[in-house]
């Protein structure tokens, strides 16, 4: 059934999102848009589509993103820019899975780092008694393999909560793992870790270097953009969409609720995870701290900063605390950093539950506002007498 | 607002920007020192003793050395290596300092030390951190450490505890992680060779607070326990053990009764009277020198510890010892730092407790106090001094290839049940 | 699930706990008896601060994750309190004041405007949580801090088998039956209590049947927030306070109210017995991974019976 279809048989219209029945409209945080006003993605060419999304904003947002390495500081380039774009990967699935498919998972975090143990496993670190030495392209691949494994299967334990149980269900799986990396020392080494996780050095280049390692994360970062954003508008994302908003009609369709809320959780892991190995590359190092309870919270913050209505959303939320962790102590006292970044969230979910992006739209709509308004007073007349 | 406004206040905001980020590249007649202390998380306490200790350094000289002034950056981390890391990068990357002191704890100073690999540029000298394998497992050139690990602190106590105190068979609770496999390996290694024997090991996951079910399997036929137990954990052991009815004599491990948890606020358990410990330093060591760090510390930090704590000495030996190098060399830190290192490596540095040398690994060949708890006259506890052992080394009395072969220290090693 | 099924589970996870029953009783008994003991009174502990949580969720709908930071901020200002006045008790009372106190400031002041909004509600308690854990942090620094009971609290009683055991459990225990005989009065025998309990099965109609239902959620709030610093003082006087026992507690009273059941009084009581039960043997037989079972099982009835072995399917 194409995209198309479904939506006449739930009578939903793109224009005047009206719903016609079923459960009132969710929350405005988990309520994304998928830019339904465009045809459905299989009834346009793919390259007329992106031609039409295009825009001038994207042109200058992307030389922009290309260019950056040539204008700041290697500092700048790897600490911030390559880090905000590793985190804002991974945030952008926990986007994908709570915005789009109604399912907030903690567990995002875990899975990266699951990833990340899997590369410091199977790669070389500086732990040679348990490092199997593999080369680096297998070790990647094993590590994608192993935590879109754990992924799905995190998915099957957590697919039939929903809401709040979905958080705790997964924050303690979270934490499980947490204790498991930290006590196991035959293969997760305890609480050592694994030091010394690089990635290789090919074509010429030492991948680690500032600037390659930018290029390497803003490569994935935009591929897992694109890759999300049309996957919101293929048949899987909108179906996810009708399963986070109406599960039970979805099943009457003849659509599998379950499996695609499992399928969902296996897609986000799969961009967890390429984010998990590049965090590991970025730390040169893993150990359970960075999948502790701190660092799960960290990449829902991060998530929501940005916004969870747009895959643009995480690497906006990431840039911000990326920069906030650097420069907070050179603002604040130095140990209040986290008491800083509580308050902009507190912030945001009070004001501003759409985040950054909510915040932008609000602002924008405002200009237009005041634009109409002196635009309808200009061109009235004033009436003189009564 | 109008566009001419928004323009203006991006302008301005934007200079004000440039500007936080341009006044790093600050004037040549300072020498900038970067400090990095766990001042977040569980050992927030010893961070903020740390970066006394490294406070008094400074104050010593007046913020002068060699005619230049010190400028010192300070950044925090919660104990976690990837944090530490991303804090030293942004003090050398960003904020350009040429010398790095720091990081606090253990498996921090091994992601520190990987990464000085990285930046040849920089001196790096330790904090406090105590893990074996960094200056024993891949050293980094520079990577400078004056102040012993945690093995080294425990050298001598196996002795006194066999052959002074008597205690021919021991059980061991200790938490599992790096830092007490290597003070357990430093007691060990001489006490197993001398004939004691530690018959139960009870090895306590990091962060548990309930000690009863690990009091309830100490076997009833030790002599004395052996207990490497930080902090809160160490309190709240004692408390529990005492509670328990639990009356065997104690050896503590170097963060067991040092000044954080002999000083904790609440009542002063008498069960802690006469436990035998050692540790890099002892408050109650008379030499002329420590007094007078003591006296120092005291007058000029009022909200401090009634004594410093093994960190703010540590810190302070450590900074001490870049303020000394810099002074031989007359701050010259041209050529890739050369001449700086050179003296780093080659310097007798005076401490107050002692003259520390470093070894080939750029590891401090130190002092270590053994000590016992006692009660002043005015009803604070402290610890006074049983002997001092110089010379220790990082491996252990021992000869590099017993060292070697008895490897690092871990769950399993040494063992002798 | 049918006779037959429950019988097979029933067997399935009763046979292996009795085989080790037996089996360590005949190997060490003392340590037995002693890891019992020692999980009754935990589980005391944790049913004290997760009572409060529960009620809190069963009324509110509200998964109050900055539940652990009220924990400690009630023993801090407790603590001071103590220290101040050098009287535990009034350490005690004024740890469940204050936050109660405090508990009734977030309701009335931000949960309030956000109702019917679980998981904008929910963030905001992260974000509390936070702010909160840097506050306490921030005054009270990294230090341990311990509290000063009376001298026949802090002792040992000896009990057959066992030997010596720290009294103060054996006080816990009985103050956390008391309380829990207390709640369960309240929520059974008072008209605010019964208001709540009509409130936890249907709000639509509590409201419309006249009552006041902003007043009846500031009362609950603030008595699960009270509950939770009582317990912050109680439990610390046990186990010290110091940053990070927030995240330990806040966990602990989620796998509690988990397995017991989200909402039920009753079942955070069976879901403590639980989990004080599984942490302690778990330290005691097989310290290296007891902390993981208890996740594990937290995971399990989350997968497999959300609402708890006691809870309702809302």
């Amino acid at each position: 059934m194409s995209a198309a279809q479904w939506r006449k048989a739930m009578n939903f219209s793109a224009a005047t999102r009206e719903w016609s029945g079923g459960r009132a409209t969710p929350p405005a945080v988990l309520r994304a848009r998928s830019g339904s006003t465009q045809p459905p993605a299989r009834e346009t060419p793919l390259l007329t589509l992106l031609w039409r999304q295009v825009s001038v904003a994207h042109i200058v947002v992307l030389l922009a993103l290309l260019l950056y390495p040539l204008v700041a500081t290697p500092f700048f380039t790897f600490q911030i820019g390559a880090q905000a774009l590793a985190l804002g990967l991974i945030a952008l699935s926990l986007t994908f899975l709570a915005g789009y498919g109604g399912m907030l998972s903690l567990a995002q975090m875990t899975v990266a780092g699951i990833a990340g143990y899997a590369v410091a496993i199977f790669a070389t670190s500086g732990t040679s008694e348990i490092s199997l030495g593999w080369p680096w392209w297998l070790a990647v691949l094993m590590a994608l393999v192993i935590a879109v494994l754990c992924a799905t299967f995190i998915g099957w334990l957590s697919v039939r909560t929903e809401g709040i149980y979905t958080i705790m269900i997964t924050l303690a799986i979270g934490v499980a793992f947490f204790y498991l990396a930290q006590q196991n020392y035959a293969v997760f080494n305890g609480f050592q870790g694994f030091q010394k996780v690089v990635p290789p050095e090919l074509l010429g280049f030492y991948w680690r270097d500032p600037v390659p390692f930018y290029y390497l994360a803003l490569f994935w970062a935009l591929a897992g953009y694109f890759f999300v954003a049309y996957l919101i508008r293929a048949p899987f994302g909108i179906a996810l969409q009708g399963v986070r908003d109406n599960a039970r009609r979805m099943s009457a369709l003849g659509f599998n609720p379950t499996a695609h809320r499992i399928a969902a959780y296996a897609v986000a892991g799969l961009i967890a995870a390429i984010g998990g190995v590049l965090m590991v590359w970025y730390n040169g190092l893993i150990t359970p701290g960075s999948v502790g309870t701190s660092w799960l919270i960290n990449i829902l913050i991060i998530a929501v900063l940005g916004g969870m209505r747009h895959p643009i959303g995480p690497f906006l939320g990431a840039i911000v605390f990326v920069l906030l962790q650097n420069f907070a102590v050179d603002l604040v006292d130095r140990e209040r950093f986290n008491l800083l970044i509580g308050v902009v969230f507190l912030a945001i979910v009070l004001f501003s539950p759409d985040g950054l992006l909510g915040w932008w739209s609000y602002l924008q709509a405002r200009v237009k506002r005041t634009g109409g308004q002196s635009q309808a007073r200009r061109s009235a007349t004033p009436k003189s007498g009564s | 607002m109008t566009s001419f406004k928004a323009r203006l206040l991006g302008t301005v905001v934007g200079v004000a920007v440039a500007a936080t980020f341009a006044f790093g590249a600050s004037a040549q007649e300072t020498i900038k020192i970067g400090v990095l202390a766990t001042l977040e998380g569980p050992f927030a306490a010893g961070g903020q003793d740390g970066m006394r200790g490294a406070d008094l350094a400074v104050k010593e000289r007046n913020g002068m050395v060699a005619g230049k002034k010190i400028e010192l950056l300070k950044a925090s981390s919660d104990a976690k290596p990837d944090v530490a890391v991303n804090a030293t990068r942004k003090l050398v990357e960003q904020d350009k300092v040429q010398i790095m002191v720091g990081p606090l704890s253990g498996s921090e100073g091994i992601a520190v030390k990987d990464y000085s690999k990285t930046q040849p540029g920089v001196t790096f000298i330790n904090g406090s951190s105590g893990a074996q394998a960094t200056t024993l497992v891949n050293p980094s050139p520079n990577f400078f450490r004056f102040n012993s690990e945690g093995a080294q602190w425990m050298v001598g106590v196996g002795e006194y505890a066999l052959k002074t105190k008597g205690y021919k068979k021991m059980a061991l609770i200790a938490e599992d992680y790096a830092f007490p496999y290597s003070q357990v390996q430093g007691f060990m290694a001489e006490y197993c060779r001398l004939g004691g024997k530690m018959t139960q090991k009870l090895w306590v996951p990091l962060g548990s607070k309930d000690y009863s079910s690990v009091i309830a399997r100490i076997p009833p036929d030790v002599d004395a326990l052996l207990i490497v137990l930080g902090g809160s954990d160490a309190v709240n052991f004692l408390t529990q053990y005492e509670q328990a009815g639990g009356d065997k004599p104690m050896v503590g491990g170097s963060i067991t009764v040092d000044q954080t948890v002999l000083n904790f606020r609440g009542k002063r358990r008498e069960s802690l009277l006469g436990t035998v410990s050692a540790g890099p330093i002892a408050d109650a060591y008379d030499g002329a020198e420590w007094k007078k760090f003591v006296a120092d510390y005291k007058t000029n930090f009022k909200d401090g510890f009634p004594s410093p704590s093994l960190f703010a000495y540590v810190y302070y030996v450590n900074m001490k010892a870049a303020l000394d190098a810099l002074d031989q060399v007359q701050g010259d830190l041209s050529g890739g730092q050369a001449k700086y290192r050179e003296a780093l490596a080659k310097m007798t540095l005076k401490t107050p407790t002692g003259d520390v040398k470093l070894d080939e690994n750029r590891q401090a060949i130190a002092s270590t106090f053994i000590t016992e708890v006692a009660k002043a006259p005015d009803g604070q506890f402290y610890n006074k001094v049983v002997t001092k052992k110089d010379n220790v080394d990082q491996y252990l009395g021992m000869s590099k290839a017993d060292f070697e072969k008895m490897g690092l220290g871990s769950r399993d090693v040494p063992n002798c049940p | 699930m049918t006779r037959f099924w429950k019988w097979f589970w029933g067997l399935v996870a009763g046979v292996p706990i009795a085989v080790f029953i037996v089996w360590a009783l005949a190997d060490n008994a003392r340590l037995f008896l002693v890891t019992t003991l020692n999980g009754l009174t935990l589980a005391a502990l944790y049913f004290l601060v997760a009572s409060g949580f529960t009620l809190v969720f069963g009324l509110l709908r509200n998964v109050n994750l900055a539940h652990g930071s009220l924990y400690l901020l009630g023993a801090y200002i407790g603590w001071v309190l103590g220290d101040w006045s050098d009287s535990w008790l009034l350490a005690v009372a004024g740890g469940f004041v204050s936050a109660a106190l405090f508990g009734l400031l977030l309701q009335v002041g931000v949960f309030r405007f956000m109702q019917g909004q679980d998981l904008r509600q929910t963030m905001a308690t992260i974000g509390l949580s936070i702010i909160l854990a840097d506050v306490m942090l921030w005054i009270w620094g990294g230090q341990i801090y311990q509290f000063d009971p009376p001298r026949w609290i802090v002792g040992s009683t000896t009990l057959p088998i066992v030997g010596k055991f720290p009294t103060y459990r054996l006080i816990l225990f009985a103050t956390s039956a008391v309380i829990g005989i207390v709640l369960w009065w309240f929520l059974n025998r008072t008209r605010v209590g019964m208001m709540i309990r009509a409130g936890v099965d249907d709000r639509a109609m509590l409201s419309a049947s006249g009552v006041n239902v902003q007043v009846v959620f500031a009362i609950t709030f603030a008595i699960g927030a009270g509950l939770a610093g009582f317990a912050g003082v109680v439990g610390g006087t046990a186990l010290s306070i110091a940053p990070g026992e927030d995240t330990r507690y806040l966990l602990a009273s989620l796998v509690v109210v988990i397995v017991g059941g989200m909402g039920s009084v009753v079942g955070a009581a069976h879901g403590a017995l639980l989990i004080g039960l599984a942490e302690q043997f778990g330290l005691a037989y097989a310290p290296t991974y007891g902390i993981v079972f208890t996740f594990v099982v937290m995971t399990l009835v989350l997968a497999f019976r959300p609402q708890g072995i006691l809870g309702r399917r809302s």
